[in-house]
């Protein structure tokens, strides 16, 4: 055993012990051990494999910019991988397993990959696996993808429940440390209301493994004090385990709080993770700093951990990564490691200080390396001894731990997520956030500062300048004094020379000093591309432990100060936050509400067969005995509405009632033909252009009085038309007096459509239907023979006699059930949207699949219906302009196939006979297509240039996706019925129609 | 993009109740020269700085807002109602 829990000490909870599990063993720990903490207690330090060389990796630091212990926690639907151990809180049945390596941990074939590092350097994509061209997806992308990577996702639904929330505050305190906490008390103490929210599970940062006196207690009783005073504060909320990873505009901060992801079972009450978007009038950013590794070679062996992580491990959890520990630093870091292992009564191998000389006194009996430097590192899947060299003298110490220190980076990355560019302080050799918002500061470490004292102080004076920018006083209270020993600053040594082997700058991705050295020679020399080329600073851990040294290494390659190499861009998120709580509730029907027609029960109950159209379930067809496919349905359909009458749910289409004295003028400005003199008890078709003259989408405008009408749009424009006619009344013409609200869910509306509708639909209503006492196009209230109040109108969209029948949505079901009743007689057949859509293709009514945005109401052959004598209409203004009134635009018009064995097929394309298929010889487009059961052949919409000159030509139909290449007729778009004769009604049928029909 | 927007009818709202049209043109009059017309259909200013533009509280009280907000720092200056910024550009072009 080298590495161990220690027999005291710590602020681990020795009475309650956690088992767990790693790669199937069974283990313990403490309650209050991270898993990391609880591995190194058992003497696993060797955790995972690295990404591309799958070397043996270890524990590197105490916190969330752990690069290494990534590892996959919990089974089935629970298991998450890439989750850094050294934040994960450990708890009672957790399951870990270590990723990338096969067969085993121990064992691993992939180690392989070490072998062929010379050929696996920055770059080896582009170059290698150039050619063959088609090896890359067959074999070059799965061997890779197989070689490299990090954990794997389950398939499975995850179980948990996730939300989202707002919170406001006065201040925002990011980290619970030392200046976070200190910053906390002197805002609350004075009545603010103040959020403070740190990633760990145990507020107090630095503080709790610091051995420090802090106003005569020791550091973690003064946190854990000033934790119990914040509780107590009502203006004041404590938010542990919430990782603050955003700063976006408006003072707006995102963050994400892990509620019970410290369990082996999460309560089904309570969320497991929690979006929070917190509105703070200021913040101060405690965010402390994050050590930097040396990179040196062979510095990434399981046993080498940052100096202060070992300080964490030693002084926080009771544990040791090592029984005999070596301490490589650049400054007093790796001092202040030496005297904590000392007081913990582990064994300092050696200190090996990069600087000349030092002020930093060394524990006794330590041995310190001036000038040292660490060469190369002796040890498989475990650090057993180091080689140092000095004036070219070589040494081996024989260790089992090494704590390295290349000196401190603030956590500046919140304040540079905005465009604020991260500035070198010469003085410090740190980046430090620039001011870029009154309202945002950083405090303690994050702000440069490197005591705790200082820390404190600087905490509690930030909060102080809020107070008075808030016009608040702060309460006077001292600033606690701090006992600690002095240690002097680090002199970065950003890469230390004679590496024998390979040095890592980032553990995460495989990336060694060698790489960044390529990427210089090949001139890839910005950071920005030296971070794409080499991919330094792109895993998961974006850079965390990476970043600076690999500036301040490019710039010493470069010849440059690290202020002209810059760092790369901080972007959201902080660290990785799981897709489920960024959705939190909207997922499945949450996130997709299911929209029902009020006839659903009506359409389930006659069989209908449901198509998804946007958020509705509409019934596409209602499959009837022995009929297998969507088209058999709808052929019987359809000629049962041709033949005798059918009921087609048409509530999805979105429904606007608008009153008052201006509102024909308002809807005469909206559609591009006229409205004013629709007449009362009329319903007219409409179209609405846009500003550019294309049609933006058409319906029925009804006018029931003076005053008031009602419109219908298409089911997918619905809200579009809404916010259009918002747009037009408000911003435009705020002066017309119109009001109009949305009716689509109020309504339940129904299409009874074929000659026998009118003789079915005399048993429902209460009046007069025939050609006089209810004329084609009227639209009246009426009475339901029950008396019900209703609408009826007398539109068609197949051709046939028709009425649309509207009710109060509650009764809708009723009422078609006693529709279908009356008209069984008749042979009555409710019908989906597949006949309706054959139906209006025989007729050639458009839809969106006509008007597809680059069509003009004259290309779709509505051209004489514009008003353009009225003084203004949306789009009249482009409608006459050069390119819209072109000859050769795209136009509505009709195809039959030559061959009635030919399907024509929405999509395909149209050429001259003869001419080579490019875009330059295109014609035009196919939009609609379905067979004609009354024509008993396939028959097509089109849009083709000049289309109406060009009846009769025979046209090629182009579709190379589907192997479709035949020729065409171009006709009429209208393939039934031009005459209109069938809206009359059955007495009305000419013979020619009724001939027409019945083939 | 603001985070949040003052709506002058409903208070401080998160930017995801609405929906943004883009930069607000003066609709002409009808008799305007085709020049004009063209402009206000199909050319925009694009600026870097500052831009007002029609905003929609769809998800609110679904009334149309003039945001005036500036496109490269994204700070709001003022939030209108839409028809009350019509009116006083009509009043405007009458004086």
């Amino acid at each position: 055993m080298t590495a161990s829990r220690l027999s005291s000490g710590g602020l681990v909870d020795r009475s309650r012990p956690v088992s767990f599990t790693f790669d199937g063993k069974s283990l313990s720990g403490f309650a209050g051990d991270t898993l990391a903490s609880a591995l190194i207690a058992e003497d696993r330090l060797l955790v995972g494999r690295s990404f591309k060389y799958h070397r043996p990796r270890g524990v590197l630091t105490a916190g969330s910019s752990e690069p290494n212990a990534l590892l996959t926690i919990g089974t089935g639907a629970r298991s998450e991988p890439n989750t850094r151990a050294t934040v994960q809180e450990l708890y009672d049945g957790l399951v870990a397993k270590s990723q990338n390596r096969w067969p085993s941990l121990d064992f691993d074939i992939g180690a392989f990959n070490s072998l062929l590092s010379p050929f696996l350097g920055a770059g080896f994509y582009y170059k290698t696996f150039m050619w063959p061209k088609a090896f890359w997806e067959k074999v070059y992308e799965p061997f890779i993808r197989m070689a490299a990577g990090l954990g794997k996702l389950t398939m499975e639904s995850d179980p948990d429940r996730y939300e989202k929330a707002w919170a406001h505050c006065d201040l925002l305190v990011v980290g619970g440390g030392a200046a976070g906490l200190s910053a906390a008390l002197t805002a609350g103490r004075a009545g603010l209301r103040v959020i403070l929210a740190d990633e760990d599970f145990l507020l107090g940062g630095s503080l709790n493994a610091s051995r420090a006196a802090v106003g005569g207690v020791k550091a973690p009783d003064f946190a854990a004090n000033a934790v119990s005073e914040l509780s107590s504060l009502a203006n004041v909320t404590l938010m542990p385990r919430t990782t603050v990873f955003g700063w976006f505009d408006d003072m707006v901060f995102g963050a994400a709080e892990k509620v019970q992801k410290h369990v082996a079972e999460p309560s089904h009450d309570r969320p497991v993770e929690r979006l929070w978007r917190i509105v703070a009038k200021h913040a101060i950013l405690a965010t402390g700093a994050i050590e930097r590794p040396l990179v040196f070679g062979g510095n990434d062996k399981p046993g080498i951990l940052t100096a202060s992580a070992v300080s964490t491990y030693v002084n926080r959890f009771g544990v040791t990564p090592g029984s005999r520990v070596a301490v490589f630093t650049s400054g007093g870091t790796g001092y202040r490691t030496a005297h904590d292992l000392k007081a913990a009564g582990i064994e300092v191998a050696a200190i090996i200080d990069t600087r000349d000389a030092a002020a930093d006194r060394a524990p006794d009996g330590v041995k310190v390396h001036y000038r040292g430097a660490v060469v190369d590192t002796m040890g498989g899947k475990r650090l057993t001894g180091i080689i140092t060299e000095r004036s070219g003298f070589e040494e081996k110490i024989g260790c089992d731990a090494l704590a390295m220190s290349g000196g401190w980076s603030p956590v500046i990355h919140l304040a540079c997520q905005r465009g604020a560019k991260p500035v070198w302080s010469a003085e410090k050799q740190v980046f430090l956030a620039p001011e870029s918002d009154p309202r945002l500061a950083l405090a303690g470490a994050a702000a440069g500062l490197e005591t705790l004292g200082e820390a404190i102080a600087d905490g509690a004076a930030k909060a102080k300048a809020v107070l008075s920018a808030l016009g608040k006083t702060a309460a006077t209270a001292d600033v606690p004094e701090v006992e600690e020993q002095d240690f002097a600053g680090h002199q970065p040594v950003w890469y230390v020379g004679g590496a024998r082997s390979k040095a890592f700058v980032d553990y995460q991705n495989d990336v060694h000093v060698k790489d960044l050295a390529l990427a210089q020679r090949e001139n890839y020399t910005s950071i920005e591309l030296t971070k794409r080329y080499t991919t330094s600073g792109m895993a998961t851990d974006q850079g965390k432990i990476a970043n600076v040294n690999a500036t301040g290494i490019v710039a010493s390659m470069r010849g440059v100060d690290p202020a002209v190499v810059g760092t790369t861009t901080f972007r959201p998120f902080y660290t990785p936050v799981s897709l489920g709580v960024i959705a939190g509730t909207s997922r499945d029907e949450h996130g997709r509400p299911v929209r029902r027609s009020p006839l659903h029960g009506w359409a389930e109950k006659n069989g209908a067969v449901f198509v998804e159209a946007g958020l509705w379930y509409r019934s596409s067809y209602f499959p009837k005995g022995e009929e297998k496919t969507w088209r058999e349905a709808a052929h019987r359909e359809v000629m049962a509405v041709r033949k005798a009458a059918g009921l087609c749910d048409v509530s999805t289409l979105g429904k606007i009632e608008v009153f008052g004295p201006d509102a024909a003028e308002f809807l005469n400005r909206l559609y591009c033909n006229p409205m004013l003199k629709l007449p009362v008890g009329k319903a007219r078709y409409g179209l609405m252009l846009r500003e550019d003259a294309m049609v933006h989408d058409d319906g029925t405008v009804s006018r029931l009085a003076e005053n008031h009408f009602f419109i219908t749009t298409t089911t997918a424009m619905a809200g579009e038309v809404l916010s259009h006619m918002e747009f037009y009344h408000q911003a435009q013409w705020p002066e017309l007096k119109v009001r109009f609200v949305s009716v689509s869910d109020q309504w339940a509306q129904m299409a009874i459509a074929g000659p026998k509708a009118r003789a079915i639909l005399s048993r429902v209503v209460d009046a007069d239907l025939s050609d006089e006492g209810f004329p084609y196009l009227s639209a009246r209230d009426v009475r339901l023979k029950g008396g019900l109040s209703a609408r009826l109108f007398r539109i068609s969209f197949s051709g046939e006699l028709a009425y649309e029948l509207s009710v109060p949505a509650a009764y809708g079901e009723a009422v078609a059930d006693y529709i279908m009743e009356c008209g069984a007689e008749h042979g009555i057949t409710p019908y989906g949207l597949e006949a309706l859509n054959i139906l209006r293709i025989e007729k050639g009514f458009v839809t969106h699949a006509e008007l597809n945005g680059t069509v003009t109401a004259d290309d779709a052959g509505y051209g004489k219906m514009m008003g353009m004598q009225k003084p203004d209409f949306v789009g009249k203004q482009m409608a006459t302009r050069f390119g819209l009134t072109a000859a050769d635009r795209m136009q509505l018009v009709g195809l039959k196939p030559v061959d009635p064995k030919n399907e024509i097929r929405a999509g395909a394309h149209l050429l001259r006979e003869g001419a080579e298929p490019s875009m330059a010889n295109d014609q035009g487009l196919v939009t609609s297509n379905c067979i004609s059961p009354v024509l008993g052949h396939p028959i097509a919409l089109a849009l083709l240039k000049s289309g109406r000159e060009r009846m009769g030509e025979t046209i090629i139909v182009f579709d190379r996706l589907r192997g479709d290449e035949f020729p065409a007729i171009v006709c009429p778009p209208v393939f039934i019925d031009p005459e209109n004769e069938r809206l009359k009604g059955e007495a009305q049928v000419s013979p020619q129609a009724k001939e027409e029909a019945s083939r | 993009m603001a985070s949040l927007i003052t709506c002058p009818h409903c208070g401080s709202r998160p930017k995801e109740e609405f929906s943004i049209r883009g930069e607000v043109r003066s609709r002409p009059e009808p008799a305007a020269p085709f020049e004009t017309w063209y402009r206000y259909v199909y050319v925009r200013d694009n600026p870097k700085g500052r831009q007002k533009e029609y905003w929609h509280h769809v998800l609110g009280c679904r009334r149309w807002l003039v945001v005036e907000r500036d496109t490269l720092t994204h700070e709001v200056y003022g939030v209108t109602d839409a028809a009350a910024y019509r009116a006083s550009e009509v009043k405007e072009a009458a004086e």
